[in-house]
């Protein structure tokens, strides 16, 4: 392995090497093949989807609102209210599933926005090197070593989120770098391949080359870094909404946190109130990674040994 | 050597530059003038209200030129003045964050290192080894996956609540003064093991994550192989290994400060813990801004001085960077 970009590799724990080019009609069957036997695959993806279902149908389970305040405070759960009350009394299912919503929202908007920065940055540089790539790999390394939740605190108490969308549109342009980091590096070592040259040869266009060319022979590689980034920015959000900073009209899994540490569920021993959340935002992110890991095998022939 | 570490120090420098203009933008970019902001916020009546206007704008210098402004944010700030802080009358921001940082720092330092060390070691060992793999795998993805508020509060609702082995919340025991005596190193320890636990089995994960895939990338490279085939014995090669697995590990260290420095926030706000981030919370609901901003600046210094520490380290461990071969 090279190191001379070995953070790209790292970045998410996993490593994930460019996908073999094959003949692209048996290359389908054949990933198909392997993605129903590989079993990290088939266990991210039934968690991830199980939790995408509850968020989808769960709000049409139940009619209660999740801001709204009944007449059982802080109550365990029950047939009344399957994952109990909050001490003011307001439904924690209902809250649960709504939330879980606002987090698959926000981390597809936000992994959507950083994977469309990532890839303008990465396929720029790595592909047109030069001034353009030595401009941009600052700017991506800058951006890299700035936290982003501290950028994030500081803009959104500054601009008091007002909607989801903002929300994801805040996470995804911090959380490009990485990203970028990694593509640019794929992108480099594939400019350099013949069948590129012959379409440098045939006249196309730069970026002609770039979308016909270069990007379906990582599309593997764009799709496994765009679930990390919806991975991570479900984990960024949860954290602002934990702090107080999300928009505080939509109910999320970060904001229950927030009100029931607030309202010390802890001493009061209400564990129903804070579990469920948790347990949401855990669900996604590990499904996700695992689910990663498991497209990772079946995409990358050398990993599937194992 | 020295060319790998110029360019760093000028990234670093060009971040710190980029970060203290954001710092000072962002109010003057936001919607609205920041002055009558603050004073709606502080709900005083019309006639104050106006009076109050022209008082801070004058003090915060807010009817100077633009590029006045920002020169004198940065002689402010060479002379360590960070403004007033408005949720703790009285105090200035950099006092504030002076006092509030080692307990920041005595959590993370600990927390970072030690779950570094842990995962590498763990995650090399379970590499290839399918009971341990079985075990280690699935635990270090969800650990990794957990948010941090989230663990910190279950594990205060199981260790602290329910079985009572670690107070909940604070730095130390409320009767107590913090000074050099057992009890009160006791007292201290008990308090700072639950955010530590948390901060640690949290990043555990990811590094051990990180080093098992890198093992089994090296384990299949031809040197390994060779080395198999020339029968030397699998410890040797598994140290080989783990030598090479090391470095783009200690890459990744720099990348996932930002992300533990956040967890250790969230953290603290669980456990009630005096450091930075239960500032922030204090600066978020008292809307304190120059709060708010000054630990902006802290946490991107501490980082950029974090990452140089690592890019020192790096040079250590990797000898091609000291031969000038990874210049680039």
């Amino acid at each position: 392995m090279e190191t001379a970009e070995p953070q790209a590799e790292v970045v998410a724990g996993t490593v994930v090497a460019p996908a073999p080019s094959a003949a692209p009609k048996r290359r389908r069957s054949e990933t198909l093949y392997f993605a129903f036997r590989n079993r990290k695959l088939l266990l991210g993806l039934s968690v991830v989807f199980f939790m995408l279902l509850v968020a989808l149908v769960g709000p049409m389970l139940t009619d209660r609102d999740p801001f709204e305040f009944y007449d059982q405070l802080g109550q365990p759960p029950s047939k009344d209210h399957w994952l109990g009350t909050t001490a003011p009394g307001q439904d924690v299912f209902a809250q649960f599933v709504y939330g879980l919503r606002a987090s698959f929202i926000v981390g597809a908007v936000a992994g959507c926005v950083a994977a469309a920065i990532g890839m303008a940055v990465g396929f720029a540089g790595g592909y047109r090197g030069g001034v353009v790539d030595e401009i941009l790999s600052m700017l991506t390394n800058v951006v890299l070593v700035i936290p982003t939740i501290a950028v994030l605190i500081v803009v959104s108490a500054y601009l008091s989120v007002g909607s989801l969308f903002s929300e994801a549109l805040l996470i995804g342009l911090t959380s490009w770098p990485w990203a970028a980091r990694a593509i640019r590096a794929q992108t480099f070592s594939l400019a350099s391949r013949d069948f590129v040259s012959l379409a440098r040869l045939s006249g196309q266009s730069g970026w002609k080359i770039v979308v016909k060319e270069i990007a379906p022979n990582m599309s593997s590689y764009l799709f496994l870094t765009f679930i990390l980034l919806f991975g991570s920015s479900v984990l960024i959000a949860a954290t602002l909404d934990f702090l107080g900073l999300g928009p505080p009209e939509v109910m999320s899994l970060g904001q229950m946190l927030n009100v029931a540490v607030s309202n010390s569920a802890l001493q009061l021993s209400m564990w129903w109130w804070f579990i469920a959340p948790g347990v949401g935002i855990t669900a996604i992110v590990a499904g996700l990674y695992v689910m990663n890991v498991g497209l990772d095998e079946v995409f990358n022939p050398r990993l599937r040994q194992t | 050597m020295s060319r790998y570490l110029a360019r760093k120090i000028v990234i670093y420098l060009l971040t710190f530059f980029v970060a203290v203009t954001i710092d000072w933008a962002i109010p003057r970019l936001m919607p609205g003038d920041p002055v009558s902001g603050l004073i709606s916020r502080l709900q005083t009546d019309p006639t104050a209200a106006q009076e109050m206007h022209g008082y801070f704008t004058e003090s915060f210098g807010l009817d100077q030129p633009l590029w006045k402004q920002y020169l004198n944010f940065w002689l402010g700030l060479a002379h360590g003045d960070l403004g007033p802080s408005i949720a703790y009358v009285g105090s200035s921001v950099s006092e504030l964050i002076w006092a509030a940082l080692p307990y920041t720092l005595a959590l993370l330092v600990p927390a970072i290192l030690l779950s570094y060390i842990a995962g590498n070691r763990i995650g090399a060992m379970a590499a290839r080894r399918k009971v341990l793999d079985n075990t280690v795998l699935p635990v270090s993805y969800v650990l990794t996956a957990t948010p941090y508020m989230w663990l910190a509060l279950v594990l205060a609702y199981v260790l602290a609540f329910r079985w009572q082995i670690f107070p909940v919340s604070g730095a130390y025991d409320f009767s107590l003064q913090p000074e050099w005596t057992w009890e009160f190193a006791r007292s201290f320890l008990s308090h700072w093991f639950l955010p530590f636990l948390t901060l640690f089995l949290v990043s555990f994960g990811g590094w051990a994550i990180g080093m098992r895939n890198l093992i089994i990338y090296e384990l299949e490279a031809d040197y390994a192989n060779y080395l198999q085939a020339l029968g030397a014995p699998n410890k040797l090669v598994r140290k080989y290994a783990y030598r090479n697995a090391v470095l783009p590990q200690m890459s990744g260290l720099a990348l996932a400060l930002g992300v533990v420095v956040g967890g250790a926030l969230v953290t603290e706000i669980v456990f009630g813990y005096p450091g930075i981030g239960s500032l922030i919370i204090t600066a978020i609901q008292n809307r304190d801004y120059f709060l708010l901003q000054g630990i902006f600046l802290f946490i991107i210094v501490g980082v950029l001085i974090a990452n140089f520490i690592v890019d020192i380290a790096y040079v250590i461990v990797d000898p091609r960077t000291r031969t000038g071969l990874l210049g680039s």
